[in-house]
């Protein structure tokens, strides 16, 4: 058995920190090069990309690719209903999946062996495949709206919402953390006289805070990265999200890549918000879980 | 006094019973984000169709360009396609095949005097009609040419490929340029099918074979194609050129900066030649590589949608904008060729004497649309890989065949695209 002596402790402290700043300027450097470059007019940006430079705030730094970016598209607007219908369905997709989930682990019905197998082959699913079909569905629905009965989801906030509510990932986290949940609790409860409800609001809830995290965030970058669907399914402005509106900086030939920069930092401090606020719950998930997010 | 209110509110009622007999009619249009005034100037266009006429009110959707296309097929594949669409002048045999658009049934008399280009026909009909096009020239400066002992080439004497290699080799031994040619392969999609391909048409091949838009076999990789993609490949081996390589911000700037001594570039990136080099600034007929000179047309355009339930609105909508002076409004807040010579001669920069009045006259005379097919979709993005890949030094003529088997592959599992 090896002796751990203050001259290779010190050794292993330094090469673990080494790695992990390694590590850590691997994941930085990207978002650096977008808020450095989003302050450089297009030709310096450009030839910075050759050396270091593009990491570093110098020559000719401003907020004109900001007020430019902000002049070419309703950012504001596309932040804000970006931030609605994220939140919306993340709310949702908690509150029913984690309903679902505590189906699966408490209760008891016939089937539930196999319904699980059938929403964990969906994880295998890519989205895409289903957009097609999912668009022929929705635009066909009915709604009762303001103006009453309604036929077609089209063009709507609950169109980009609705569809993503359920989904086999969310349901199997929460189905995998409530299976480590102490059965006592669940069952010293219901010789208190607790109905299922008040099971799972008042104990099984409270105790899933990392599973929760977990959930949340994955589907918020879920949900925030959306394109596709959105693109399929909103013709309108007012109701678009953040990442269509990307495409109001391309056209045939050129890219004015300032404000594309300029754009992506402005709709990334919503994500950093959201995963920094979690975080400390978040990674407490993926170390109990196994989560790789 | 007692009957005042009972008038104002029969009134009311009339002028509600007014508005709401007006059709809406929806236009979709792709330039949301667009920096120049065009998206502008298109809100002014369906402000001014509104206040002309009571029977229709056009509501205006706008879409990011680069999204705008897929929009359009998704909604198509749910019915819900609005009265008029905009549509890029080679996409639209592609979308009047689908059915997403029908024939515009506007009286062709309207469209006399028009250039070539902003004329989008299909199967024989007109399906949409643009309020402008655009034009590529060689832009040079007349110093760098007569200090270089070149002869300034004009439309009817255009340059010959063997002339047109002398001056690049003569511009490259001068020392003077880094490049002496830049063609712009900074830029993808579509610039490579508009802008390279009427050089191939100059070679005698084509991307497709446009007798029958059947095979692109014998067009695109016969012996002129090959001879093309030699002489392609040869600017990027001798350095004549930047290769797909190029810095964005050169494409923009080298000519300016003296970077480069020749770009092939288009109309809308003329004004800033004229600023920098006044009167030494020169746009140039593409050159004649043995099978005339030509260079490509068609932008974007208006039509109306395949589903549209109001096809009679939508066509006065689009005949209420083929006025010369849209055409004019358009042409001198974008900096885009009007579609007449009457506005032309209107206009800040196309009028006799204008910074731009070449480009017209560039338009008029060598302007071919891209292969009127549906099938161009798929053509384009075949032929832009082979070019890139052969200017990276790719075999030619394997790259050739090898476009036209995924061409001819794309026509026959479309059975032939109903040509």
């Amino acid at each position: 058995m090896a002796l751990v002596t203050p001259d290779n402790h010190g050794l292993r402290l330094w090469t673990r920190y080494s790695v992990l700043v390694l590590v850590a300027v691997i994941f930085i450097f990207p978002l650096l090069f977008m808020a450095m470059s989003s302050l450089k007019p297009d030709q310096q940006l450009l030839s910075d990309t050759n050396s270091l430079r593009a990491f570093l705030p110098v020559g000719d730094i401003s907020m004109q690719n900001y007020t430019d970016a902000f002049e070419r598209a309703p950012i504001g607007v596309f932040v804000v209903n970006s931030v609605l219908i994220t939140g919306a369905t993340v709310l949702f997709t908690l509150f029913v999946c984690s309903l679902a989930a505590f189906s699966f682990v408490f209760l008891e019905w016939s089937g539930r062996g196999l319904i699980f197998s059938i929403l964990l082959a969906t994880l295998i699913i890519p989205y895409e495949s289903i957009f097609i079909p999912l668009l022929l569905m929705v635009s066909q629905l009915p709604w009762i709206g303001t103006g009453g009965l309604e036929w077609g989801w089209l063009n709507t906030y609950r169109v980009q919402i609705i569809p993503f509510i359920a989904d086999g990932l969310s349901i199997f986290l929460f189905v995998q953390y409530f299976k480590d949940l102490p059965r006592e609790l669940i069952e010293a409860s219901r010789v208190e006289g607790a109905s299922w409800w008040t099971i799972y609001r008042r104990v099984v809830m409270p105790l899933s805070g990392p599973v929760i995290a977990t959930a949340a965030i994955l589907k918020f970058l879920f949900m925030y990265n959306q394109y596709l669907w959105p693109l399929m399914v909103v013709q309108a402005e007012e109701i678009r999200p953040v990442m269509v509106g990307l495409g109001y900086f391309t056209d045939q030939l050129n890219v004015p890549w300032g404000e594309v920069m300029a754009y992506l930092t402005v709709i990334t401090i919503p994500v950093l918000a959201f995963y920094l606020s979690l975080q400390r719950v978040f990674i407490a998930s993926v170390a109990s879980t196994g989560v790789k997010g | 006094m007692r009957y005042g209110p009972i008038l104002a509110a029969a009134m009311l009622g009339g002028m509600a019973s007014a508005a709401a007999a007006q059709t809406e009619l929806s236009l979709w249009y792709h330039g949301a984000g667009s920096a120049n005034a065009e998206e502008a100037l298109v809100n002014q266009l369906v402000e001014e169709f509104n206040a002309s006429q009571s029977d229709y009110t056009v509501v205006i959707e706008t879409f990011p360009q680069g999204a705008y296309n897929d929009a359009v097929g998704a909604a198509a594949l749910a019915g819900k396609l609005p009265d008029i669409l905009d549509v890029d002048g080679p996409v639209m045999p592609n979308w009047a095949w689908a059915g997403y658009m029908q024939p515009l049934g506007i009286d062709e008399a309207k469209l006399d005097g028009f250039l070539p280009g902003p004329i989008g026909r299909w199967n024989g009909e007109v399906y949409s009609v643009g309020l402008w096009d655009a034009a590529v020239a060689m832009t040079t400066r007349r110093s760098t040419l007569e200090d270089n002992g070149i002869r300034v080439p004009t439309l009817d004497a255009p340059w010959s490929l063997e002339e047109f290699n002398g001056a690049l080799a003569t511009l490259k031994a001068s020392g003077k340029f880094e490049y002496p040619l830049d063609l712009g392969m900074a830029w993808t999609g579509e610039w490579y099918p508009y802008a390279f391909s009427p050089l191939l048409q100059s070679f005698g091949g084509d991307i497709v074979d446009r007798s029958t838009y059947q095979t692109a076999e014998g067009v695109l990789n016969g012996d002129e194609a090959i001879a093309f993609g030699e002489w392609w490949q040869s600017l990027f081996e001798m350095g004549y050129a930047p290769g797909t390589s190029q810095d964005a911000a050169d494409r923009d700037t080298g000519l300016l900066n003296g970077k480069y001594a020749i770009a092939w570039n288009g109309n809308w990136a003329a004004l800033p030649v004229v600023e920098a080099f006044g009167d030494d600034a020169l746009f140039l007929p593409a050159p004649d590589f043995g099978n005339g000179s030509t260079i490509g047309a068609a932008s974007w355009q208006f039509g109306v949608s395949g589903t549209s339930e109001h096809p009679d609105g939508a066509r006065a909508f689009i005949e209420f904008a083929l006025q010369d002076r849209w055409f004019t409004a358009f042409s001198d807040g974008t900096g885009l060729i009007p579609v007449t010579a009457a506005a032309a001669a209107d206009t800040q920069n196309y009028k006799p004497g204008g910074a731009l009045e070449v480009f017209y006259g560039l338009s008029e005379a060598q302007a071919l649309v891209r292969p009127v097919t549906p099938g161009y979709l798929v053509q384009a993005k075949v032929f832009e890989k082979a070019l890139a890949d052969i200017a990276n030094g790719a075999d030619v003529a394997d790259t050739l065949d090898a476009a036209v088997d995924e061409i001819n592959e794309d026509i026959e599992a479309n059975n032939g695209y109903g040509h």
